[in-house]
C-alpha cells in the first residue's frame, strides 16, 4: 500500500497512512545532523584502556592543548539521585578524576584545529595506570571480599528493590507445583547508526553557548549542563536537530556534552566532537546485562499463584542521569508479573555496580529481559503440567479490567486473550505442528514460539514519582499557533527523531481545526524555541504530546468557533470548521481559518475585547499512563550441526489502542521486532577478563541485516484507551519486548527432541551448540 | 602525512578542486572538503554502509575509499538523485513505503538500491535482499526498505 498524499479535505487524517512530512527533506539529503557542522577545535576524548586503577600520571605532549579533570576546577560531578530502594548516590567525574572505573572512561580531552590533528595528538598522551584486577560480572561483583569500586556503595550494591506480598508465603506454600528458571541476559547496546555526537559555539555578543547535540531530551540536558556547570540556564541553548535514532542510548546526560559547553565558554569559539563507532560500543551506554532467576507456583490446573524474582542488574561504573541505574532493576521490579493475573509477588531487585560501561535505558528498558523470562518460564511450566504452551496462557492471561496488578498497578482495558487467540489463529497452529513433525522425521529442526506481553505506556510524572525519582520526566506541553498568513505551527517539548511526530501530530491537529497537515509546521529539539518539556523516550511521545497537542488543538478550535461566530454573525453551535474554512451550516456562508487568523492579529477591535488578541493556545498534558499489549508469534529453524538458527517467521498480533497513522505505527513495530531479534540471537557486548571489550566494532557487536530479518506479519486490534485523550496507547517499544521472548521459545520447541533448555540470550551458534554437546556426551557415554 | 595534495573530486557532475592529505577518507572529504553532508558516516570500518556513494558506475563505501583515489572519477551522492523538483523513483519509494524513520542511513540505502539496479535492472528478488543486507538500518527492520526497493525497480525497468 503506498501512503496517500498528505493534500486534500473532507476526510479524517486520524487513521490514515498518510506520507510523513519529515522525508522529503531526508530522502534528498538535506537533514541536519550534527556532526554536519563544522568547528573551529575539535575534540578527541583519551579513554582508559585498563578497567581499574589508580591514574598515576597523565603524560601530555608538550605544546598542544589537553585537558583533564584538574583543569575542571568548579565542575561538579554528575550525581543523580533517587529518593527510595536504599539508593546510594555515586558521582560521575567529567573527566577521570584520581581513578578509572571502566575501558573507555574519558581521561582527558584533546583540542586540535581539526578531527585528525586530534587524534594524532591523542595516541601521544600518556595515561599511566596502576591497574588493578577489575570486576565485570555482577554477580562477582556482590561476592563477599569483591573490591569496592565506590566507596560511597558497600557491597557494591547501588540500589535493592524489595516487595512481599502480604499472603505471599501461605500461597506459595499450598501450590501444587512450582516452576524454576536461572534465566541470563547478555549486554547490549542500542547502536543508533548514528553515534553520539556535539557541537558547542560560543556567542561573544550574548555570551550564550549553543550545543547541539545528539540527545532525545534537549531541556533536559541544558538543565543538567547548567547544574554541572555552575552557569544559569538562559546562557545555554540546546538543540538537538535532526538525530539519527536513539533507542534510549541518547536520553542521559553524556560527561562528552559537559567537555564541549565548558570548552566552547573558555575558548570563546565553537568546538565539536564526533563519537567514532568504537567509542559508542565501548563508553556509550550499555543495557539489559542481568540474571534474573524466578520462580512460579502453580495450583493444579496450571492456574498461576505467585512469582518470586531474585533480579540482578548489572549497572556499570556510573549511575546514569535522569533516570539513574535504577531504571532496569525497578522496571524488571514493577513489571515482571506481566500480562498475567497473579497476585501473590515477592521480588527482590539490585543493581551491582562493576568496572564496565554504565547502564542506561534502551527500547523496552528491562522488559525484553523479563519477558523472556517469564514467557520462558511459562513454557516450561506447560511441559511440566502436559499442556500447550497456548493453552496454559489462555488459563492464565488477565481478562477483567481494569485490573490492578500485585504491585498496585492499574491496567485499562486490553485485549491480552483476544491478541493471543488472533496470532494463533493467524498461524495455524495445527498445520505448523504437521510441518514440524514431518521435518523432524528428516531430521530438520522447526520450532514455534508465543510470546504475550503487556507494555506499560505514556505514563505521567506519578509514575516516575512513585520510582523516588529526583526528576519525574511525565508531562509534555504543546504550543499551538494559527500565524497571521494562515499556516499552523505547533512548538513540542518532545524531541522526535524518527518516530514521525511530525506526521502524526499534524494529524490530530489537521482534524481538530479543520485544515490540512501539509500547513502544518511542528517544530521541537530547541529549547529557544520549544516549551519545557522531556523529549522522547518510554513510548510516551503519541500519547503525551499527542494528548498537549489535542488539548491545545481544542482551544484553538474553540476560539476560531468564537472568532466565526462574531464575523459571520452565526451562533456558535451552528459553525462547523472544515477544509479550512469556517462555514454555518445549512448556509453557503464562510470565512476561511486563514482570514479569521490575520483579523486576531489585526483586526482585534472587531471583538470588543471579547476575544484575547493573536491565535495562539497551550495544551499540558500529564496523564496515568495506559497498556499496549500484543501476542508475538516466531517461528525458527534451528541447525543442530551449527547452532545456528533461521527465523522462518514472524507475527504479530497488536493492540495499541487508536492508531494516529497506521504506516508509521507498523512501521515503529517492524523496527522493534528486528531490535528483538538481535537481541535474540546476535547482538552481544562481550568483556573479557580484563575488563576490555572483545567486540568494539559492527563486525563483532552485529545488528541484524535484511537477511536476519524474515517476512513479518502484523494484525491489529484498536482498544481506546481511557487513558489517554487521543485514545491512542504508543507502541514505540513493544516489538522489542516480545520478539526475544518468541524466539527463545521457538528454540526451545525446535529442541525438544534433544530435551535441552536454552535459558540465556542471545542464544548464538555458540551457545546452542554447547547445550547440544553437553546431550551428546551424555548419550556417547551411555552408548 | 600532513602533507597536502592538490584533487579534484567530480561529484553530481561539478568539479571541487580540494587540498588533502593521503589519508583522508573520500567521506570526510565530501563531508567537509565539498559540503555535501548529505552524505553520512556510520561506523568508518565498510560495515553500515551509510556512507555509500556511487563511483563510476559501482557502489563503494566512501569510508573505506581514500579521496585521492577518487580523484577524476564520476562520484555520485543522495544530492544528485533528484532532478530539480523530481525525486528520483527510489527517493520517491522511499516515502511511499516508509522506507525511513530516522533518515541517517538512507541516503547510503538510496545509492546503494540505485547503483545495483542501474547495473541490474532484472535482479531477483532475493539477490536484491542479499545486496540490501550489504547496509544497516536500526528503525524500519528493513520491511519499508524492502518493500520500496521492489516498488522502485519496478519503476526504473519501466523507464
Amino acid at each position: 500500500m503506498s501512503a496517500p498524499e498528505t493534500k486534500g479535505t473532507g476526510l479524517k487524517w486520524v487513521g490514515r497512512a498518510i506520507r510523513r512530512l519529515e522525508d522529503p527533506a531526508l530522502v534528498r539529503g538535506q537533514g541536519h545532523f550534527t556532526a554536519d557542522l563544522s568547528a573551529t577545535h575539535w575534540v578527541r576524548f583519551v579513554r582508559s584502556a585498563d578497567a581499574a586503577g589508580k591514574i598515576v600520571n597523565i603524560g601530555k605532549p608538550g605544546g598542544k592543548m589537553v585537558i583533564t579533570a584538574a583543569d575542571l576546577t568548579g565542575v561538579k560531578k554528575i550525581t543523580p539521585m533517587l529518593h527510595k530502594f536504599s539508593y546510594r548516590p555515586i558521582g560521575q567525574p567529567i573527566l577521570a578524576d584520581g581513578v578509572v572505573r571502566f575501558v573507555g572512561e574519558a581521561v582527558a580531552a584533546v583540542v586540535a584545529p581539526s578531527e585528525e590533528e586530534a587524534e594524532d595528538i591523542a595516541d601521544l598522551v600518556e595515561i599511566e595506570i596502576d591497574a588493578t584486577a577489575p570486576l565485570t560480572d555482577a554477580r562477582d561483583a556482590l561476592k563477599t571480599g569483591a573490591p569496592q569500586i565506590h566507596a560511597e556503595a558497600p557491597g557494591n550494591i547501588i540500589l535493592e528493590g524489595k516487595v512481599k506480598t502480604p499472603g505471599f508465603d501461605a500461597v506459595w506454600d499450598g501450590a501444587a507445583k512450582t516452576i524454576m528458571l536461572d534465566a541470563r541476559s547478555h549486554r547490549q547496546n542500542a547502536t543508533p547508526m548514528e553515534a553520539r555526537a556535539g557541537h558547542a559555539v560560543y556567542d561573544a555578543a550574548s555570551g550564550r553557548v549553543t550545543l547541539n547535540c545528539t540527545t532525545q531530551m534537549p531541556h533536559l540536558m541544558r538543565t543538567a549542563i547548567a547544574d554541572v556547570l555552575g552557569m544559569p540556564e538562559s546562557d545555554l541553548r540546546v538543540i538537538a536537530p535532526d538525530v539519527g535514532g536513539g533507542f534510549g542510548q541518547k536520553m542521559s546526560l553524556c560527561a562528552e556534552y559537559v567537555v564541549l559547553v565548558w570548552l566552547a565558554r573558555k575558548l570563546k569559539s565553537s568546538v565539536a566532537w564526533t563519537e567514532d563507532r568504537r567509542e559508542n560500543l565501548i563508553a556509550s551506554f550499555h543495557s539489559r546485562d542481568q540474571y534474573i532467576t524466578l520462580e512460579a507456583a502453580f495450583d493444579k490446573d496450571a492456574k498461576l499463584l505467585a512469582l518470586r524474582a531474585d533480579v540482578v542488574s548489572n549497572i556499570g561504573a556510573y549511575s546514569c542521569f535522569p533516570t539513574t541505574s535504577g531504571v532496569e532493576p525497578l522496571m524488571a521490579m514493577a513489571e515482571m508479573p506481566g500480562p498475567y493475573d497473579v497476585q501473590q509477588y515477592q521480588c527482590l531487585a539490585r543493581g551491582v555496580i562493576t568496572n564496565t560501561c554504565t547502564m542506561a535505558a534502551y527500547r523496552g528498558v528491562s522488559r525484553p529481559v523479563i519477558t523472556f523470562t517469564l514467557e520462558r518460564l511459562m513454557d516450561k511450566a506447560a511441559l511440566a503440567f502436559g499442556i500447550d504452551p497456548v493453552d496454559i496462557r489462555r488459563r492464565n492471561l488477565i481478562d477483567k479490567f481494569p485490573y490492578k496488578s500485585a504491585m498496585g498497578l492499574e491496567y485499562d482495558e486490553a485485549t491480552y486473550k483476544e491478541t493471543l487467540e488472533m496470532a494463533v489463529k493467524a498461524i495455524d497452529v495445527p498445520a505448523f505442528r504437521a510441518r514440524q513433525k514431518a521435518a523432524r522425521a528428516k531430521g530438520q529442526y522447526l520450532g514455534i514460539g508465543f510470546a504475550t506481553f503487556s507494555e506499560r505506556t505514556g505514563y505521567g510524572s506519578p509514575a516516575f514519582a512513585a520510582r523516588g525519582m529526583e526528576i519525574t520526566p511525565g508531562w509534555e506541553t504543546v504550543h499551538l499557533t494559527i500565524d497571521p498568513s494562515g499556516f499552523v505551527e505547533a512548538r513540542i517539548g518532545s524531541s522526535p527523531h524518527g518516530q514521525g511526530l511530525r506526521t502524526t501530530l499534524a494529524q490530530i491537529i489537521a482534524d481538530e481545526i479543520g485544515v490540512t497537515p501539509d500547513i502544518i509546521k511542528v517544530i521541537h529539539g530547541d529549547t529557544d524555541t520549544s516549551p519545557y518539556g522531556w523529549g522522547t523516550f518510554a513510548s510516551r511521545s503519541l500519547v503525551i504530546s499527542g494528548g498537549a497537542t489535542l488539548i491545545a488543538a481544542r482551544k484553538i478550535r474553540a476560539k476560531l468557533i468564537k472568532i466565526a461566530s462574531h464575523l459571520l454573525e452565526a451562533a456558535p453551535e451552528d459553525i462547523v470548521l472544515e477544509a479550512g474554512s469556517a462555514k454555518v451550516a445549512g448556509t453557503d456562508r464562510s470565512i476561511t481559518i486563514a482570514k479569521m487568523a490575520r483579523e486576531a492579529y489585526t483586526q482585534t477591535h472587531k471583538f470588543k475585547g471579547e476575544i484575547e488578541p493573536g491565535m495562539t493556545e497551550s495544551g499540558t498534558y500529564d496523564p496515568p499512563g495506559t497498556f499496549s499489549n500484543a501476542c508475538h508469534v516466531a517461528i525458527v529453524e534451528v541447525d543442530t550441526e551449527t547452532g545456528h538458527v533461521r527465523m522462518e517467521k514472524f507475527l504479530v498480533a497488536e493492540d495499541a489502542g487508536k492508531i494516529i497513522n497506521p504506516m508509521i505505527a507498523d512501521g515503529q513495530v517492524h523496527g522493534g521486532i528486528a531490535q528483538g531479534i538481535g537481541n535474540a540471537l546476535l547482538e552481544e557486548i562481550i568483556y573479557d577478563d580484563n575488563g576490555g571489550i572483545l567486540t568494539a566494532n559492527l563486525a563483532d557487536y552485529m545488528p541484524p541485516t535484511a537477511r536476519e530479518i524474515p517476512e513479518i506479519e502484523l494484525h491489529h486490534i484498536e482498544t481506546p484507551s481511557t487513558q489517554s485523550i487521543t485514545k491512542a496507547k504508543g507502541l514505540g517499544e513493544g516489538g522489542c519486548i516480545g520478539a526475544p521472548a518468541a524466539i527463545i521459545n521457538a528454540i526451545n520447541d525446535a529442541l525438544t527432541p534433544f530435551g535441552v533448555g536454552i535459558d540465556e540470550i542471545p542464544a548464538t551458534p555458540q551457545r546452542i551448540r554447547a547445550a547440544l554437546r553437553e546431550v551428546e556426551k551424555a548419550a556417547r557415554k551411555t552408548a | 602525512m600532513s602533507e597536502k595534495t592538490d584533487i579534484t573530486l567530480t561529484i553530481n557532475g561539478n568539479d571541487h578542486a580540494i587540498k588533502v592529505e593521503p589519508r583522508r577518507t573520500l567521506v570526510d572529504a565530501i563531508r567537509e572538503d565539498c559540503g555535501q553532508t548529505g552524505t553520512h558516516i556510520g561506523c568508518e570500518h565498510g560495515i553500515c554502509g551509510a556512507c555509500t556513494v556511487i563511483v563510476d558506475g559501482e557502489p563503494v563505501r566512501s569510508c573505506l575509499m581514500f579521496a585521492v583515489q577518487a580523484a577524476g572519477k564520476k562520484i555520485r551522492t543522495v544530492e544528485g538523485l533528484a532532478t530539480d523538483d523530481t525525486l528520483h523513483p527510489m527517493q520517491q519509494a522511499f516515502m511511499d513505503h516508509h522506507g525511513l524513520q530516522c533518515g541517517f542511513c538512507t541516503p547510503g540505502f538510496l545509492m546503494l538500491a540505485v547503483g545495483v539496479l542501474e547495473r541490474e535492472p532484472n535482479i531477483s528478488d532475493d539477490d536484491l535482499l542479499d545486496v540490501l543486507s550489504s547496509n544497516l538500518c536500526r528503525c524500519t527492520g528493513y520491511q519499508g526498505i524492502i518493500k520500496a526497493v521492489r516498488a522502485a525497480a519496478i519503476e526504473m525497468r519501466g523507464k
